[in-house]
């Protein structure tokens, strides 16, 4: 069965479309991610236009982390303060991304964009994570205690603030950079930005791992939006018809993903998620570096219209 | 969008008895009409085919050409660098058709010349298609409007093959004109020429319409004329669904 999207104006199988939404909704509940960064490149695989792709993922990322931030609400494992901070640097970030984003789309070089910070970002998360969890497991089996890291030189930053649900007394700039450089990526690449956000949270800001999620997704919902609001007003490309058929599958896909997560072990499923990523990095990779079919190709640069 | 097999020869009927009806000074005419004036994408859109049908006032060969709304196309070459393919030259062509099909009842090699096909601009070899900026290269744009066009083709919406147009007898004719699920809105153009001695006897335009209808078209219309109050009503119904989810995957 057909449906015609009205933005991205071409016709594709509902059931393609639901079985994509379900997949990444599963994966996303199997490992606690928000599943921007699989669900993008996959509609860009499909034929959707990237623009399209990125800006109607915003939009079902609002969903999904609006379900998820709820439990952790619940359970009072959300800074509220320290959510503040971050958004308001996300903010910033991702206006500036949405602006970065119509002009390179209006020179023609959004795609590469795209895929080339795509590449850098799963490269560098995937390999961490593989590294770390190989660690991890090594460590369980010697059973040697783990030390915390702490970084001396953020201390020196000014502009100190006390977050008191994170038992933190550190510079808002941190919070703010963090968020801001977040919130580009979440224009650009049509993500969340937890992968980011979440190592950032934990090494960077030294935040306990209760409150990251809750956190971390609280930020997302407005960074998202934000980006969604900006990406229809300046580019029109956020197809709410894709965005409702994704989401519908994604949530229920996310809560049997989430049932199989809990009966496994951390590192093991951090180690999976590090291969499922460091693919798609593959992927991504090759289609830059391997010579294409047809050198020329029709550029979309929004002006048609 | 397949009109029934008696409705086409009730409409056949009806032009041949219009056509009938003219007098004899005006044998040389042609009367050609759609099946349907609008193509309407909807919900299930998945392309359509629309019937073109008409009567010629005398002998020879028939050619239908339709063009989809013009604009302009821009078209980039990737070049290598650092190892990964960038786009780097770029050519825009103006008015250029959206869409782009003929349709003919015998190979074109067979009744006409090249110089007649580039005269009337039959063919995707003989489309006019100009660079916007002047003094370039004749190679190079030739390069890419080759291009273009392939690129065009691969996304079917210019057409590898001329159609085939059918006689039934020896005044009517009839063809079928397929539009992909991609095709463009706007004014579509269709011409047809009645050939004869690779010369032009008569020829008639006929103008329709791809329109978005119903669903499709309120909510394209509604993100491109308020697009901030689109976006906004975006973000409410993703987080009217994330709550709802959570809510009940809670109870479950």
């Amino acid at each position: 069965m057909q449906i015609y999207l009205p933005i991205a104006e071409l016709s594709v199988n509902v059931f393609l479309l639901l079985g994509m939404g379900g997949s990444v909704g599963f994966l996303s509940g199997l490992f606690g991610v928000g599943g921007g960064f699989l669900m993008t490149p996959l509609l860009i695989f499909i034929g959707i236009p990237p623009a399209v792709a990125v800006a109607t993922e915003a939009n079902q990322i609002v969903a999904s982390s609006v379900s998820g931030v709820l439990a952790h609400w619940r359970r009072g494992n959300v800074d509220f303060k320290m959510g503040i901070v971050l958004l308001a640097g996300g903010v910033v970030g991702s206006s500036f991304g949405v602006w970065l984003f119509t002009l390179l789309r209006g020179i023609g070089q959004v795609d590469l964009v795209i895929k080339l910070s795509y590449v850098a970002f799963l490269s560098v998360i995937g390999g961490l994570m593989f590294s770390e969890s190989i660690r991890a497991t090594l460590r369980r089996r010697k059973q040697t205690p783990t030390k915390r890291h702490h970084h001396y030189w953020i201390h020196v930053l000014p502009l100190k603030m006390r977050f008191r649900k994170s038992r933190l007394y550190i510079s808002a700039l941190l919070p703010l950079g963090v968020g801001f450089i977040v919130g580009v990526l979440s224009a650009i690449m049509g993500v969340g930005g937890g992968f980011v956000m979440v190592p950032a949270m934990i090494y960077l800001l030294g935040m306990p791992t209760v409150v990251v999620v809750g956190t971390s997704l609280f930020q997302i919902i407005f960074v998202t939006a934000n980006v969604t609001v900006l990406q229809a007003v300046s580019n029109q490309t956020v197809d709410v018809v894709l965005a409702m058929l994704l989401l519908a599958a994604g949530v229920i896909g996310a809560q049997i993903g989430a049932r199989f997560g809990s009966r496994m072990q951390g590192e093991h499923l951090r180690g999976l998620l590090a291969i499922l990523v460091l693919t798609v990095c593959a992927k991504l990779t090759y289609d830059l570096v391997v010579t294409p079919e047809d050198l020329y190709s029709l550029i979309d640069t929004g002006d048609h219209r | 969008m397949k009109p029934r097999a008696h409705t086409i020869i009730g409409l056949l009927a009806a032009a041949w008895a219009a056509l009938s009806a003219q007098p004899v000074a005006a044998a040389e005419d042609l009367v050609v009409d759609l099946s349907a004036p609008v193509v309407a994408i909807t919900t299930g859109f998945t392309g359509a085919d629309l019937l073109l049908f008409g009567v010629v006032g005398g002998a020879g060969d028939v050619v239908v050409v339709v063009r989809g709304p013009s604009r302009d196309e821009t078209v980039r070459r990737k070049k290598r660098i650092a190892g990964i393919w960038v786009n780097r030259d770029l050519i825009t062509f103006e008015q250029v058709p959206s869409f782009y099909a003929t349709a003919t009842n015998r190979p074109l090699n067979e009744f006409v010349t090249p110089e007649f096909l580039l005269d009337n601009q039959i063919g995707v070899r003989s489309i006019e298609l100009k660079p916007k900026l002047k003094g370039l290269d004749a190679v190079e744009v030739a390069r890419f409007r080759d291009a273009l066009v392939r690129n065009m083709q691969k996304q079917g919406l210019y057409a590898r093959q001329p159609g085939n147009v059918t006689f039934l007898g020896n005044r009517l004719f009839r063809t079928t004109i397929t539009f992909p699920a991609n095709v463009a809105t706007g004014t579509y153009g269709i011409d047809v020429y009645l050939v004869r001695d690779n010369k032009l006897i008569s020829w008639k335009t006929t103008l329709m319409t791809v329109r978005k209808f119903g669903f499709e078209a309120g909510v394209f219309d509604f993100a491109h004329r308020h697009s901030l109050a689109y976006g906004v009503l975006a973000i409410l119904i993703a987080a009217v669904a994330g709550w709802l989810a959570g809510a009940v995957f809670r109870r479950a």
